[in-house]
């Protein structure tokens, strides 16, 4: 069995997670100390091959953000590794890492932060590429105009600050920055839900393209199941901290294993009136403690399949079909396709 | 696919760099650009003290405390010295020692800050106890301890005052650092592997000059009036060398506060005057360098 949901091939994954954890800790007390932990990632598996688009869905708090974050190296795994072409990079040398380092970047959820509001956009995009001699004084005009035309953007914007932008343009200069690196692999952090609607399809045609154009892999965290659905070749779905549903976005879309994910698409509003009686299952009650997670399955609580044993054993991934790349954590569902 | 949008701000765009905005809301504040005129004025006489002064600071040329009249435009001290020329060098001391005291102390308050601020943990726990200590130490007293111990002198003044005045503006920048420390054009530029230096200097430093130069300004004058205070108690600069403090030093008696006013009025009337002035250009910076203001 492999729950990492890769396809059995002999080529390695451009990125691979294994086990991967990330705890919080609160402090608190007269002396200070931990006293709990808040388990935002909490043993996540899975594969990126080159190329592939991922889309990572959940609901907020789920600890989608944190694996992008600990994939390009912002937050420390408390256990588990990543791998890069087969390397743990928790195992590198500084010099190693230093290399490795410019082909893992990042989009930022918000284009209003993620650039400094003190620069003029030359300095922003050249900053980075004069330092790490992807360019030279020379060249770095030439270099950042050819980038700034892949997303999109005239060569004018070079002499502006960011201030003067709109959400959408900082967006594609946040894009510019990340690709002037020449990554391999980009993570979008949820970058399109700050902007405009009008303008988030821009953007995510935009990544689309330079995807398909520059080969890039990309790991896209989201939490609205259409934008993630439009871009991604296969789609994870998390909850607590936790994978409940991974395989490829049709198959999800089409068959959803796991509750959880049936209950999320089924909140997904659809403009045809024709629909407003669909059955529907809507979720009871709120996300369990990130703390405290339930015991046994982590969704047990707010289930509507639940069956006394959810609460004992821990769910894991399991096959759907064989080959089918398609993992669901729901035995009971499982167990109910097949008896049928 | 590629698809050029149309940049909307390329046309009618009346394009106002940052020093730019900043000086149009600066000059809004009227106050502030008097002070501002009245500090040049004052400072230009002070660095042309030699030219403008009619006699040396320590020449005795007149009667002893001679009324305003004149040869001397406002009378002469104790010993017959021109007070007009004194107090023009008075100024010039008085000034370099402020400048040069929020000097050190926005540099030491700095570094400490940045420090501070990004690496936290152990580091942050030493720097800002150590600023708990100096910011409870009574000030007054630790100046006047350290003025007795080191050399009474307009140098060791300087550094008195430096290494006094730095915890308000470590404080700051700490509070600042850690802000900026989360911000996603930091993270953006740690995934981008610059180094350190780049990130504490290049990015998160340009991005609290703002407050940093606003308590400055609050800074330099307070130690302008600690200077001249500690002049006034004798443990600042000596005389004869004239400083606006020590010049006001005669009014320790009776006789000179009723009778001979041109001694003290003067020193002290420049005291509040460039107090004042920067005090107002502290106030108007904080306004035009606010980032939040749309104006």
């Amino acid at each position: 069995m492999n729950p990492c949901g890769e396809e059995e091939s002999v080529k390695t994954p451009l990125i691979q997670v294994k086990n991967l954890k990330k705890y919080y800790p609160i402090k608190g007390g007269i002396i200070t100390h931990t006293t709990a932990q808040v388990k935002a990632v909490d043993g996540v598996n899975f594969s990126i091959m080159e190329g592939e688009t991922l889309g990572l869905v959940g609901e907020s708090g789920c600890g989608k953000s944190t694996i992008g974050r600990a994939l390009v190296g912002l937050e420390k795994p408390t256990a588990g590794a990543i791998f890069y072409e087969g390397k743990d990079l928790s195992k590198l040398t500084k010099g190693e890492m230093g290399k490795i380092r410019t082909s893992l970047q990042m989009v930022f959820q918000d284009p209003y932060s993620s650039l400094n509001p003190r620069k003029h956009i030359f300095e922003i995009l050249s900053q980075p590429m004069l330092y790490h001699r992807i360019s030279t004084k020379k060249t770095v005009e030439k270099d950042m105009v050819r980038i700034l035309d892949l997303v999109g953007l005239s060569r004018n914007v070079l002499g502006r600050y960011p201030h003067e932008f709109s959400g959408g343009q900082r967006q594609r200069i946040g894009i510019a920055k990340a690709l002037s690196l020449n990554p391999r692999f980009l993570v979008c952090d949820e970058p399109v839900s700050a902007l405009d609607v009008s303008i988030q399809a821009q953007i995510l045609n935009l990544l689309k393209s330079l995807q398909k154009e520059l080969g890039l892999t990309l790991l896209f965290v989201g939490h609205g199941l259409g934008a993630v659905n439009y871009v991604s070749d296969r789609i994870a779905v998390m909850y607590l901290g936790r994978i409940v549903e991974i395989g490829k976005a049709k198959e999800i879309f089409a068959r959803p294993v796991h509750p959880y994910t049936q209950a999320l698409l089924d909140a997904v509003p659809v403009p045809d009136p024709s629909w407003r009686s669909r059955e529907r299952h809507f979720l009871q009650g709120e996300v369990g403690n990130s703390v405290n997670p339930p015991e046994g399955c982590r969704f047990h609580p707010r289930c509507p399949y639940g069956v006394p044993m959810c609460a004992q054993r821990e769910a894991e991934l399991l096959e759907v079909g064989a080959e089918s790349g398609h993992y669901g954590a729901c035995p009971v569902v499982l167990e109910g396709r097949k008896e049928q | 696919m590629k698809q050029k949008i149309i940049d909307p701000l390329e046309k009618d765009m009346i394009s106002e760099s940052y020093f730019q905005t900043v000086f149009r809301r600066f000059r809004r504040h009227r106050l502030a650009l008097a002070s501002f005129i009245v500090l040049a004025l004052l400072g230009g006489a002070a660095l042309l003290a030699p030219v403008l002064a009619p006699f040396g600071p320590d020449e005795i040329v007149g009667t002893f405390s001679g009324a305003p009249c004149k040869e001397f435009l406002l009378g002469t001290d104790q010993i017959g010295r021109d007070v007009f020329s004194r107090l023009l060098y008075a100024m010039r001391v008085s000034l370099l020692v402020g400048i040069l005291a929020t000097f050190i102390s926005t540099a030491v308050g700095v570094v400490l800050g940045l420090a501070a601020g990004y690496f936290g943990g152990i580091v942050d726990m030493a720097v800002m106890r150590f600023t708990d200590m100096v910011m409870s130490f009574p000030y007054i007293l630790l100046v006047l301890v350290a003025a007795s111990i080191f050399k009474p002198g307009m140098w060791s003044i300087i550094l008195i005052l430096g290494f006094v005045d730095w915890p308000g503006i470590a404080r700051l920048v700490r509070g600042n650092v850690l802000n900026l420390r989360e911000t996603n054009f930091v993270k953006g530029n740690l995934i981008a592997g610059m180094p350190l230096g780049h990130i504490l200097f290049s990015e998160i430093l340009p991005n609290t000059v703002a407050p940093i130069l606003v308590y400055a300004t609050s800074v330099l004058a307070l130690s302008m009036l600690d200077e001249a205070a500690l002049s006034f108690l004798g443990m600042g600069v000596r005389p004869p060398t004239a400083s606006l403090g020590n010049m006001l030093n005669g009014a320790q008696s009776l006789t000179v506060l009723t009778r001979q006013p041109w001694l003290w009025i003067p020193p002290g009337l420049l005291i509040v005057i460039l107090v004042m002035a920067i005090n107002f250009i502290g106030d108007a910076l904080r306004d035009a360098l606010d980032p939040n203001s749309r104006r």
